[in-house]
């Protein structure tokens, strides 16, 4: 007898046990699944029940079935499931499509095995190899919220791995806890709910401390109802949370597109001394050039058509940085050092361009779509979602206004913007064409609102006046910011989009809009330069 | 007796500050003409629309005097002209109570919002002298207010003018609200009578014409009064120079506040005889390009003239009227193609252009053999 022979032994005895235990399951299993089509209700009842008992995922299509009317028996005395889209029967177990000799009775389902049926199946389901139906499954079962439901759920939760799955899992036990006799196991219950957070616990939670007719309270222990006012509080604080974060979010969005209509407006404002009120209408360019390149995949690159705002971005950025230019070669250098004759001109150039795209694309809005890859959003909790479109536009003021930044500061025409911006007569001196600067600068600053039209068309619809709800904001912006300073126009960007957007849900849309406007008026007379103002002389 | 003949010779001389003998004559023919010979020959359907342009012209004059004579671009006018049509509009709401569609005192609106109450600012605007004087203050009111904070801390030029389009586009989504009492979207209208005339009857609308007809030749008088004196001279000072204007010892914010203040009153004046004349007032006449046009009005005539207001108004918004009707979707290219030319071709508007056109034809003449002499433009460079 040595060790080796032992070894041999055990392992074929234990190979025999194997095959010998799990032959004698599939024929339980078997049996069971046939005895769904007897014609005696016990005898279904007694099968669904082992069923239960043997806790095989492979039952669940038959018990399936057999719930949904699906369950049929064919002529040799088989069960058989039905599929009412191919007309075919297939194997209850192995779900091939199998030759039944007909013909198929339909099995009689009363509501009594239907209610047997459900726990059943759902536990059943518990054991199925896919997240998404083991996650359905623990939610029917807290529905159904008895003491069985809760010992099945105990179970699947030992085995469960996936942490999604098992969090719905621990809420189904909670729901049922929830109702239990138990204070403590309430109590229990209680803290997980507020452990997970959960809002869709807030009503039920609710009742539980406030009281009923007779005013006694719907909850009778002192103990519970304190961890459901506890738990009442932790969700109502979360709710808010999500709520700020929500409007944060917001907030920033809209503050990107101030920030590049603004940043334009404190380069040109800064450098030319000119007020644009076409500026505006470059973002709305920006927009419609979006919209072309849509339109324009649309009906020759289908294949391609993901990829398209990726195309519109050099493309809305030369359509408005060439408009830009020919509007400064054309009127505004004639107009220089006459600030306030620029803003009619301007305003009659803007007139001019809404009509022209109103003539080309229609009065009305047009629809431009988000690419797959900016649709849906990350779920940071429950019923918080931050939609990949507005975190793209963010990311993408931030490159742009990094770009800006270092074409100011670190390279040559930087220098050159820059000086002529001090000095524009001293910058001429020294060999500076302050000229073609001028053309360029307003070029970028247009090019770079037709950017911030690429952005706005991924948040908002795109119609003509497009441009003119977002002009007065973005010229709040640059008084706000300090004329020509790229710093403040950030902040003040930052500030009016985030400050607008958080008093909109507690004031409304309008007066937050005007209590920014009193803020901005009352705050120009402690600091007329704005926020960044240039330090040193300023000529009044 | 000399006391009296002393005070008939300083308003001799005051009103030979004002105009020529030549000047007064053709006004005092300008007025009968607006006032009495169109009202006669001009069909009843016109009356209204010239009715409205007097009152656009009165908004002109209003403006100029701002803009042209102490250099300060409002963009905010379209609310004191709004203003003071609300107050009219609330006076005209009041003196029909219990005749609207829901026969209950208050204004139709208030019923279908199912207030039971007026609201308190609504008070008093039943009496017609209340609501004039109201429609006045209020607005001077709030160019007060407004204008102490904003000249105060020396905001001026484009600023201004951003400030102030931004305080118009806030009232008018105040006025858009339900809730604030003004009839939300829909503004005051439905009108019945003034002072117990049926508005729709021809007659009334002959007096109303007659009545903006007085009121606009007054805001002339007045307008060129004020810019005839040493205020006048002082505010020019200070469109031109105001460093140096108040380093001579002039206050400029006081100076600026009055003329702000005069001029909102005057646009109020002007909207409260526009609104029984159009039948209605609503938040859209506060749209900021509302007040753009009016500016483009005083530009087109010719800044700081007060007579070019004038025509500028009539003219832009009698191309208006006829552009609108026969082309459509002209009318924008047009006003904006306005807006464009004028401020790079004709910055001193038509009026302006006038002046140095005859004089250029005086020495055409004179040195009918020499070339003319060519214009330099000015350019600035920067600021």
């Amino acid at each position: 007898m040595t060790a080796r022979r032992a070894i041999l032994l055990g392992a074929g005895g234990l190979l025999l046990w194997l095959s010998f235990s799990s032959a004698a399951h599939a024929g339980m299993l078997e049996d069971a699944v046939q005895g769904l089509a007897s014609s005696s209700e016990d005898k279904v009842e007694d099968s669904i029940r082992s069923l239960g008992t043997l806790d095989d995922a492979r039952a669940w299509p038959a018990l399936d079935a057999l719930s949904d009317d699906r369950l049929r028996v064919g002529a040799d005395g088989k069960v058989y499931i039905w599929d009412s889209k191919t007309h075919d029967a297939k194997d209850p177990i192995t779900l091939a499509v199998v030759q039944a000799p007909r013909p198929l009775k339909e099995v009689e389902v009363s509501n009594e095995i239907r209610r047997v049926a459900g726990p059943v199946l759902a536990q059943l389901r518990l054991g199925s190899p896919s997240a998404g139906e083991r996650l359905a499954a623990a939610e029917e079962l807290s529905k159904a919220g008895d003491a069985e439901a809760t010992t099945l759920l105990h179970k699947a939760l030992d085995r469960e791995k996936d942490p999604k799955v098992r969090d719905a899992l621990t809420l189904a036990v909670a729901r049922v806890d929830l109702a239990s006799p138990s204070a403590d196991a309430r109590v229990g219950a209680l803290q997980i709910i507020k452990k997970l957070g959960n809002d869709e616990f807030l009503s039920a939670v609710q009742r539980m401390v406030s009281k009923n007719d007779q005013g006694q309270f719907n909850e009778p222990d002192a103990k519970v109802r304190a961890a459901a006012q506890e738990v009442v509080d932790a969700i109502a604080g979360q709710q808010r949370l999500v709520s700020v974060v929500g409007s944060l979010l917001h907030g920033l969005s809209l503050a990107s597109v101030l920030l590049f209509a603004a940043l334009g407006l404190a380069v040109t404002f800064g450098l030319l001394g000119v007020i644009n009120m076409a500026h505006g209408e470059m973002l709305m360019l920006g927009a419609y050039s979006t919209y072309a390149v849509q339109t324009f995949f649309q009906a020759h690159m289908p294949g391609a058509f993901r990829w398209y705002l990726l195309a519109a971005v050099p493309v809305a950025f030369l359509v408005t940085m060439l408009v830009g230019m020919l509007l400064e070669r054309t009127v505004i250098r004639h107009l220089y050092g006459r600030p306030l004759e620029t803003l009619l001109g301007t305003w009659g150039i803007s007139l001019g361009l809404i009509q022209t795209v109103r003539l080309i694309f229609g009065a009305q809005n047009v629809a431009v779509a988000n690419p797959d890859w900016l649709a849906g959003g990350i779920e940071i909790t429950h019923g918080l979602v931050l939609p990949w479109s507005r975190i793209g536009v963010i990311g993408f003021v931030i490159v742009v206004a990094a770009g800006v930044w270092f074409l100011l500061q670190k390279t040559r025409l930087g220098l050159y913007v820059r000086a002529v911006t001090q000095n524009r007569a001293m910058a001429a001196c020294m060999g500076i064409s302050t000229k073609r600067i001028d053309m360029w600068m307003f070029g970028l600053g247009s090019g770079i609102a037709g950017l911030g039209g690429v952005a706005l068309s991924q948040l908002s619809n795109v119609g003509p006046e497009l441009g003119q709800s977002y002009i007065i904001d973005s010229f709040m912006v640059v008084v706000l910011g300090g004329v020509g300073r790229l710093a403040g126009a950030v902040a003040a960007a930052l500030g009016l989009g985030v400050v607008n957007k958080i008093l909109e849900p507690l004031a409304g849309a309008v007066l937050g809009k005007i209590a920014v406007l009193a803020f901005i008026i009352l705050f120009i007379q402690r600091r007329p330069q704005g926020l960044f103002a240039i330090k040193g002389r300023v000529d009044a | 007796m000399s006391a009296l003949a002393d005070v008939l010779a300083h308003v001799g001389a005051r009103m030979g500050e004002m105009h020529s003998r030549r000047g007064w004559l053709l006004l005092a023919v300008f007025a009968l003409l607006i006032a009495v010979v169109v009202p006669a020959v001009a069909p009843a359907y016109l009356v209204p629309l010239l009715g409205k342009f007097l009152c656009y012209g009165m908004a002109a004059l209003a403006m100029d005097l701002l803009w042209g004579y102490a250099g300060i671009l409002s963009l905010g006018h379209a609310l004191f002209f709004a203003l003071g049509g609300y107050g009219m509009g609330m006076y005209l709401m009041r003196s029909m109570a219990g005749e609207g569609v829901y026969r209950s005192e208050l204004p139709d609106f208030m019923v279908f919002l199912d207030w039971h109450k007026l609201p308190w600012y609504w008070h008093g605007f039943q009496s017609f002298g209340f609501a004039v004087t109201m429609l006045l203050v209020a607005p001077g009111l709030l160019a007060l207010v407004f204008g102490w904070l904003t000249f105060r801390s020396r905001i001026k030029g484009v600023y201004l003018s951003i400030v102030t389009q931004a305080l118009t586009y806030a009232a008018m989504l105040l006025f858009f609200q339900n809730a604030t009492g003004f009839g939300g979207n829909n503004g005051l209208t439905d009108f019945k009578r003034i002072l117990g005339w049926p508005l729709q009857a021809p007659q009334t609308k002959t007096i109303l014409y007659v009545a903006s007809a007085i009121a606009l030749v007054g805001t002339y008088l007045l307008c060129r009064f004020v810019v005839t004196s040493k205020l006048g001279r002082v505010l020019r000072a200070l469109r031109d120079a105001e460093l140096k204007t108040r380093f001579c010892g002039y206050e400029s914010t006081n100076y600026k506040l009055f003329v702000w203040v005069l001029s909102a009153m005057l646009c109020a004046l002007a909207g409260a005889l526009y609104v029984p004349q159009v039948g209605i007032i609503n938040p859209s006449e506060m749209q900021p390009s509302n007040s753009i046009e009016m500016a483009i009005w005083v530009a087109v005539g010719g800044r700081g003239t007060l007579t070019g207001a004038l025509l500028g108004a009539w003219l832009v918004n009698g191309g208006k009227s006829w552009l609108t009707a026969a082309f459509p979707s002209a009318w924008l290219y047009a006003l904006g193609g306005l807006f464009v030319l004028v401020t790079l071709f004709l910055p001193k508007g038509i009026v302006g252009a006038g002046g140095p056109l005859v004089e250029w034809l005086a020495k055409r003449r004179a040195q009918a053999a020499a070339p003319p002499p060519v214009a330099e433009p000015v350019k600035q460079e920067g600021t």
